[in-house]
């Protein structure tokens, strides 16, 4: 009987211990939300992103917001920052917190003057690498205008490898009707800008399908 | 240059040079025809050979397994027999311990019961009242004449003196016979008493009839088996086919069960465990609900062994009794351990899958809705949460019927391969074999014109009678 019960005791240690997996399969998403004037209308769209992505993550999994503004490259810029516990109790208490501080954020959002975009992408690179995540994403919610202030430098290489850049909702501005060129254009250069930075790049304007968002 | 250039000898006549190098070809090919034929005969031969030799391993391979299978089949068919045939003992020793040791007590009851009986029969046999002896004094009496005044008056006084003596007997003999009656009536529960006691006897032994008749079909059953004859090996495998879709259905049942087992506690084990580890592809929790349902099951096989229910494991078996009665105790008490905790999970479950949904509805803004009565499913999920674990348990029984079953019908399975193997073998060794023929016959007639030319030039150099003898002799030799 003790032969018994000691092969069994093995076998469980040997299932449960032999075999772990070190590649770490938890996602992270890096939300930026555009709050430029052009685009602030827009804002409405992304809590059902922010509220899908809540639904659908899991216990590991970590999720933040951040807003574009007129220096989106700083800490404070981060509306809710989350990485969920790994207990799925605690991590749904989390998500209920952070949809709470997302739905603050958006009943009293302002619109700013201008957008650094590549401020609040060196930000999200920045925090994804922290997580540790196996998948990382940005999201970027935004009409892809950059308005720097004066004096801002963002004219550098980005460095983006194993970051997949998701623009949303990129929506055409007045002067695009006017020569749809420059919509492409602006697309493009943000393409090429990411994937010259190692990441990849992906543009989604329909967000009926959300599940198409982290699928790649 | 190329090739075709090389060959094209004369260029403008390329029919003629065609015609030229089939010339050669064939003259090549007949001056080959010998060692070609030899070498194709040598090679359909190695095939057909080497195929051949494999179709026979294969079919002592199959005869083997089969041989196998049979002295399989037989030893499970007589080890279940015996344990048939032990069981129906151990029955016939129950009933003569509980019933037949009660039975010199029931014979004695019996037998008060008859003494009772005859005592209250003797007392009840109806006695004639006693004939008065002065019945004669009165027939004299009553001869005598009355007409005397005193002789009647003694007659008037006699008379009354008479009825008053028969009214006394009558009641005597009433009182008697009442008396008698009434032990009569006494007798009536003591007849069905007896009769009861007569019945239950009756009962047993013919328990004992059916269990003898049992014995005695079983007895014959195994003999057969003993024998190894063939009724007894068609009866054995029907009965392994049998036993093999029926456990199989069940524990296909038993599967269902675990499933739903599964999903009762994968979602709480991520509490413990953590929602979001991985191992291999597989998710920790996962992992662990089907590990603890896997040793449920383990705990379940060790009961129904330890219990002597199964036979899978003989080590449990050959275990002297007390050892088997701590172990059935330990693999109870920890199959009741993990029900419990089963349960608890369920309901862990239940909390956790309402707050997921509460949190679901208000992320798609919809207003959270409380459904009435809740807490009935929560009590479904918990209760099956406890029961399943023992239900599990008595997979045991199917698992040890399929084990059994599928060893004849998997052997029967593979032997029955093994054979269509064989024979798949035999048809491409003699396909090859026939091949070898029908190219020596492709060769002979691609080379043919030489051939007729040989023959012309053979039947010209010999006379004519042999020439018929030679055509008629290779005539025989061909239809041979």
């Amino acid at each position: 009987m003790k032969k018994l019960a000691l092969i069994t005791m093995l076998g469980l240690i040997l299932i449960i211990g032999a075999c772990a997996d070190t590649t770490s399969r938890a996602r992270s998403v890096f939300l930026l939300l555009d709050t430029s004037g052009t685009y602030q209308v827009e804002i409405e769209k992304a809590r059902a992103i922010i509220n899908y992505l809540l639904g659908t993550f899991e216990p590991g999994d970590s999720l933040a917001v951040a807003r574009i503004d007129s220096g989106s490259f700083s800490e404070k810029d981060i509306i809710a920052k989350v990485t969920f516990d790994r207990r799925p109790s605690t991590a749904t208490k989390q998500k209920r917190l952070f949809k709470d501080k997302v739905d603050q954020f958006i009943a009293q959002s302002k619109g700013s003057s201008y957008t650094d975009i590549t401020g609040g992408v060196v930000q999200a690179v920045q925090y994804l690498t922290e997580t540790g995540a196996g998948q990382r994403y940005i999201l970027i919610f935004s009409d892809l205008k950059e308005d720097l202030a004066k004096g801002q430098i963002r004219d550098f290489p980005l460095e983006m490898n194993g970051c997949e850049a998701i623009a949303l909702n990129v929506t055409k501005l007045r002067s695009d009707n006017v020569d749809p060129r420059q919509y492409f254009e602006r697309v493009e250069g943000w393409k090429k800008r990411v994937e010259a930075g190692g990441g990849s790049w992906r543009l989604l304007n329909d967000l009926e399908r959300l599940d198409r968002i982290l699928e790649g | 240059m190329s090739l075709i250039q090389l060959l094209n000898i004369w260029p403008n006549a390329p029919l003629l040079s065609a015609f030229f190098w089939i010339t050669v070809g064939v003259i090549l090919l007949y001056l080959a025809r010998t060692p070609a034929h030899r070498a194709i005969y040598s090679l359909s031969r190695v095939v057909h050979n080497g195929l051949r030799l494999l179709s026979q391993s294969t079919l002592l391979a199959a005869e083997r397994i089969r041989s196998r299978n049979k002295e399989v089949l037989f030893s499970l068919g007589k080890e279940t027999t015996e344990r048939v045939i032990e069981r129906e003992y151990q029955r016939v020793e129950d009933v003569i311990k509980c019933d037949l040791a009660a039975f010199p007590m029931l014979q004695r009851t019996m037998a008060d019961q008859v003494a009772s009986l005859n005592e209250d029969y003797q007392k009840s046999s109806e006695l004639p009242p006693p004939a008065p002896t002065w019945v004669d004094a009165i027939t004299s009496l009553s001869k005598m004449s009355s007409k005397d005044a005193s002789v009647a008056a003694i007659l008037d006084q006699i008379h009354k003196t008479i009825n008053s003596q028969h009214k006394g007997v009558m009641d005597e003999y009433r009182r008697i016979s009442s008396e008698r009656h009434s032990r009569l009536h006494k007798m009536m529960p003591l007849w069905r008493r007896l009769s009861d006691s007569v019945d239950m006897a009756a009962k047993r032994f013919t328990g004992l009839n059916e269990r003898a008749q049992v014995i005695d079909n079983r007895m014959q059953e195994y003999h057969e088996i003993q024998a190894e004859s063939i009724k007894a090996e068609r009866m054995l495998t029907s009965s392994a086919a049998t036993q093999f879709f029926i456990a199989g259905f069940v524990l296909m049942i038993a599967f269902g069960g675990a499933v739903i087992n599964f999903n009762l506690i994968a979602l709480p084990m991520s509490e413990m465990v953590g929602g979001g580890s991985y191992i291999g592809a597989f998710k920790t929790s996962d992992v662990a609900a089907l590990v603890i349902i896997l040793v449920e099951l383990a705990m379940g096989l060790y009961l129904m062994e330890s219990m002597r229910i199964t036979r899978l494991f003989p080590v449990i078996g050959q275990m002297d009794d007390r050892t088997r009665r701590r172990m059935i105790g330990i693999t109870f008490t920890i199959l009741f351990i993990m029900a419990g905790v089963e349960s608890s999970l369920a309901f862990m479950r239940d909390r956790l899958a309402a707050d997921m949904h509460a949190l679901r509805q208000s992320l798609a803004d919809v207003e959270v809705m409380v459904a009435a009565n809740n807490w009935i499913p929560t009590v479904g999920q918990m209760v099956m949460g406890f029961i399943l674990p023992f239900a599990l348990a008595f997979v045991a029984i199917p698992l040890e019927s399929f084990v059994h079953a599928s060893r004849t019908v998997m052997g029967g399975l593979f032997s029955g391969f093994l054979g269509g193997l064989a024979f798949t073998f035999r048809l491409f060794g003699n396909i090859a074999r026939y091949s070898g023929e029908f190219f020596v016959n492709l060769y002979d007639l691609t080379i043919f014109p030489s051939l007729w030319i040989e023959r012309l030039l053979i039947e010209k150099r010999r006379p004519v009678n042999e020439s018929k003898d030679t055509e008629t002799q290779r005539m025989v030799e061909e239809t041979s």
